[in-house]
């Protein structure tokens, strides 16, 4: 198979090209659009700010989640806010800046076309969102409040106190249910996609599982849109929910779409260090208390040694023996660096012994001085909630010491491959929000992912999407073509095969070797040698899984063991690609550290002082373009496809914080 | 590291008749979550051949609304504001017996063990809980200024995580403290007034009909209530469901 990566980007100047764009796409008349039938799966931002408006356009949608209802979706566990270019502020924000920040905070591994229509669409998004009754914070005067958010020198966050995403869902949420009630949405919870149906190459349904009868069953559609969000739990712990997963990504990987930029995963500076093995899920501390908290580890390692065996507490440690580093290192932006540069920081103190938490994990986030200046009470009204939750799950007052903190995995720029319309190779199929590639580079802003859901679901996919239906003859296929027939059949003999097995190890226990595997060689920072031997333990723990898995219960009703081993088969084999990609990729941007290649002594940036030694180092001249990487089977490596970043308007410049 | 005795509700399909079943669950750590303790007995089950104790849950934050148990009577356990994920074994002693059971309603059905069916709650929303607008018909967004005082009001209301423990907390199975956090989220708010009578006719009635019993005052919603909302959102339901009704009866 041979591909020609067309991002399809419209001509023109760069603010003027989705304007353009709009003008230019096609439109379908009213009575035509209830004709056709788009599937889209996932329920989140993305998925269901989609499924509500095209069904309020007249299509006929038929919307798919795993969890209980639509509301649950992983979107809702986001904290800290949503970025728009509103200027608002008056504190020199615009479409530009937003534009500006996103591409740079993506060490320029973005596409410029999309990441300013993102800039652009972001003022509408909050429109809407508040005319839906979303209950952003609000000055006194009855104005909508803004914060300065992860490494923004702007505020132009808008936020519902610790649970942004939660609002936002729920508007969405509510939008679809109307939908629903109204009958142009017909909602499939509990129901988890196990394929892709193509019919002469265009996808034209999907396969599924009904996780509580577990009836395997086909749906026919005009389009397929995936909404399905991030694979950050191939690393096993995460901040993500625990039900999230690739498997509708890389089932479409497996029928031929390709898959993006794998290796550009996030780590999120401030979550709850690790404490134990039996530990299921990471909890993210919103970005936001970097507004206030200071970052810091003592001078020495003997302090630190002291602290990790609770032989003093933090705040005996005198203000001359403790590094805030991130200050130190970054005065400029200090303890609001951005989140890879912010992660790894905390990764070098911890590795040269200076860590404190029991396992030496973890840095202190101090209130201390901010509670000096500010006094109790409006730290209380900032961030009681998230004090709260600290409290609960660590079981230390934050009040009284400081929080410890540790980077885990957050977030997944990489994800299918898209073109300026959001479908993928495969015509017909769409993907939308964390689960393509598109807009955040190599590494995301802060606030930025519920922005980017949003655009995506309600504001870009309607106008686009109309460009491949207006090809397509409306309910071309059923679920009686042959396809479907053959894929419900692999994916019958699938699940038999899975519950056949009866071994000896369970389902968690691979997933959690995978994750541990792919922290350690594939995580925070990646060399050659790490990730060549996660391609040799990879295939081998694949091999494992199919022969000595347990998978207790039968196929026919609810078995969430099942549920979870089809995912974690799929997390192996999207982790050997992801190690691919990470080996491939030889320079350092983003969430992607390379060891070898960072700035030293001996270059001239870092002896002028431009940049710290250590930073990571970019080769814009052979590297500047999307890995695109198709499957080829569990046999051989995946091809590389690429598609040049092309940049007519920002020049590519060292991503310099100090 | 604790010892503990579990008694757990096991039910295969929603046609079967479940039964309380007994587990030991040693060397449990104090730190685990109650979740992760659970994720250490279901190993243990499989390893000896049984079936895991199957329970509804997803982010473990306390955000999603997923994970919805009874925990020695009562949902998400006596601990105040959490919800069942959020609950660590520190708060348990050696030696203790939890009975642990799902969420009870009629309107609940059980689908396996511990995960029960709340797809009741969706409809009341789809009956009337929005703003109906329209994808790109808003105008901006500080053209409608709202006092900070109703905004919070509307956010305490719009706190509601939909896990239905106010449900399974009272005695009739009432849905009033969650369908009243809706009405009172969008009532508060400019936007929300043109749908205010119909939203709340709309959505009492779609919650009557699903088979939720009626509000005694026992105020047990609120206490169970993981956002404590308050019982306040009731009252003020009820005054714009008795405004909305009578101007119905006059038009009608």
């Amino acid at each position: 198979m041979s591909f020609v990566l067309d991002s399809k980007i419209p001509a023109g100047p760069l603010d003027q090209k989705w304007s353009k764009h709009k003008m230019d796409s096609k439109l379908i008349n009213p009575a035509n659009k209830r004709k056709f039938t788009i599937l889209v799966v996932g329920s989140g931002l993305a998925g269901g700010a989609a499924a509500a408006t095209l069904s309020e356009l007249g299509y006929k949608v038929k919307c798919f989640c795993y969890q209980d209802s639509p509301r649950r979706a992983h979107s809702i566990a986001a904290q800290g806010g949503i970025n728009a270019a509103k200027n608002y502020q008056n504190d020199g924000d615009s479409v530009r800046r937003l534009f500006y920040d996103t591409i740079k905070g993506g060490d320029f591994r973005s596409r410029e076309a999309n990441v300013h229509r993102l800039a652009e669409v972001s003022v509408n998004i909050i429109d809407q969102c508040v005319a839906q009754g979303v209950p952003f914070a609000r000055e006194y005067g009855g104005l909508l409040d803004n914060r300065s958010f992860g490494g923004a020198q702007v505020s132009r966050t808008f936020y519902a106190r610790g649970q942004t995403g939660q609002q936002l869902l729920i508007g969405c949420y509510q939008a679809l249910e109307k939908e629903i009630h109204k009958g142009g949405v017909e909602m499939h919870p509990r129901t988890e996609l196990l394929d892709l149906v193509l019919v002469d190459g265009h996808a034209k349904g999907i396969i599924v599982r009904d996780l509580v009868t577990g009836k395997v069953s086909s749906h026919a559609g005009d389009a397929v849109i995936m909404a399905t969000g991030g694979y950050g739990n191939v690393f096993f712990l995460s901040t993500n929910a625990m039900g999230c997963n690739v498997t509708a990504a890389w089932r479409a990987a497996r029928r031929g779409a390709l898959f993006a930029n794998p290796c550009y995963t996030q780590i999120h500076p401030t979550c709850i260090p690790v404490s134990g093995d039996y530990q299921s899920k990471l909890t993210l501390m919103s970005e936001s208390l970097r507004n206030d908290g200071r970052i810091w580890v003592p001078k020495s390692k003997e302090t630190a040694e002291k602290l990790r065996k609770k032989q003093i507490t933090a705040d005996q440690v005198a203000d001359d023996d403790r590094d805030y580093f991130l200050e130190r290192k970054y005065p400029s932006f200090g303890n609001l660096s951005p989140r890879d540069i912010s992660s790894r920081a905390a990764k070098e103190v911890c590795d040269e012994g200076r860590g404190i938490a029991p396992t030496g994990l973890g840095v202190y986030l101090d209130f201390r001085d901010a509670t000096k200046r500010l006094g109790e009470s409006t730290i209380r009204s900032r961030y009681g909630n998230l004090f709260q939750m600290y409290d609960k799950i660590a079981g230390e007052d934050p009040y009284k010491q400081p929080m410890m903190i540790y980077p885990a995995v957050h977030y997944t720029m990489g994800g299918l491959w898209v073109d300026y319309n959001l479908m993928s190779n495969i015509p017909g199929l769409h993907v939308l929000g964390e689960a393509n590639f598109s807009d955040h580079g190599a590494n995301r802003l802060g606030a930025s992912a519920l922005m980017q859901g949003l655009a995506d679901g309600y504001f870009v996919i309607p106008t686009t999407i109309a460009n491949y239906l207006a090809t397509q003859k409306p309910g071309s296929a059923s679920v009686n073509d042959s396809a479907f027939k053959q894929a419900e059949e692999e994916t019958n003999s699938r699940v038999n095969q899975l519950l056949g097995i009866n071994g000896k190890r369970t389902v968690d226990s691979f997933h959690r070797e995978l994750g541990l595997l792919m922290w350690d060689n594939c995580g925070m920072a990646r060399n050659k040698e790490g990730l060549e031997e996660n391609l040799k333990r990879i295939p081998e723990i694949r091999e494992e899984f199919w022969q000595n898995v347990r998978i207790p219960g039968a196929g026919n009703l609810a078995n969430m063991e099942l549920e979870k081993a089809g995912r974690v088969a799929d997390f192996i084999e999207f982790a050997e690609v992801m190690c691919h990609d990470a080996l491939s990729r030889e320079e350092s941007c983003g969430g992607h550290f390379r060891t070898e290649h960072q700035y030293t002594e001996a270059d001239p940036e870092v002896q002028s002082g431009f940049i710290a030694s250590g930073e990571a180092k970019r080769h814009d001249d052979t590297f500047g373009y999307v890995a695109a990487w198709q499957y080829n089977g569990n046999d051989q490596a995946p091809t590389l496809h690429k598609e040049p970043l092309i940049f007519e308007d920002v020049h590519p410049s060292v991503r310099s914080y100090k | 590291m604790l010892n503990l005795t579990l008694k757990v509700w096991r039910q295969k399909t929603s046609q079967d008749t479940g039964s309380m079943e007994t587990y030991d669950a040693k060397n449990i750590p104090e730190e685990a979550s109650f979740l992760e303790m659970l994720d250490i007995v279901n190993t243990r089950i499989i390893m000896s051949g049984g079936e895991p104790i199957h329970f509804d849950h997803d982010c473990r934050e306390g955000i999603c609304g997923s994970c919805s148990l009874t925990i020695n009577g009562v949902p998400h356990s006596k601990e105040k504001g959490i919800t069942t994920c959020q609950i660590h074994m520190r708060k348990f002693k050696e030696g203790d017996t939890i009975w642990i059971e799902p969420f009870r309603a009629r309107a609940f059905p059980v689908v396996r063990d511990l995960i029960v069916d709340r797809s009741a709650m969706d409809r009341i929303i789809a009956a009337g809980g929005y703003i109906d607008v329209r994808t790109g018909s808003a105008v901006d967004a500080n053209s409608i200024p709202i006092s900070k005082m109703d905004a919070d009001s509307a956010f305490d209301a719009a706190a509601c995580i939909g896990c239905g423990a106010c449900i399974a907390a009272c005695k009739n199975s009432s849905a009033m403290l969650f369908t009243a956090a809706k009405v009172s989220h969008l009532g508060h708010l400019p936007q929300g007034q043109p749908e205010r009578d119909k939203r709340v006719l709309s959505m009492v009635r779609q919650m009557d009909a699903e088979g939720f019993g009626n509000c005694t005052n026992q105020y047990e919603c609120e206490a169970a209530c993981p956002k404590e909302i308050s019982v306040d959102h009731i009252a003020r339901m009820n005054r714009d469901f008795t405004s909305a009704l009578i101007k119905e009866q006059l038009i009608s």
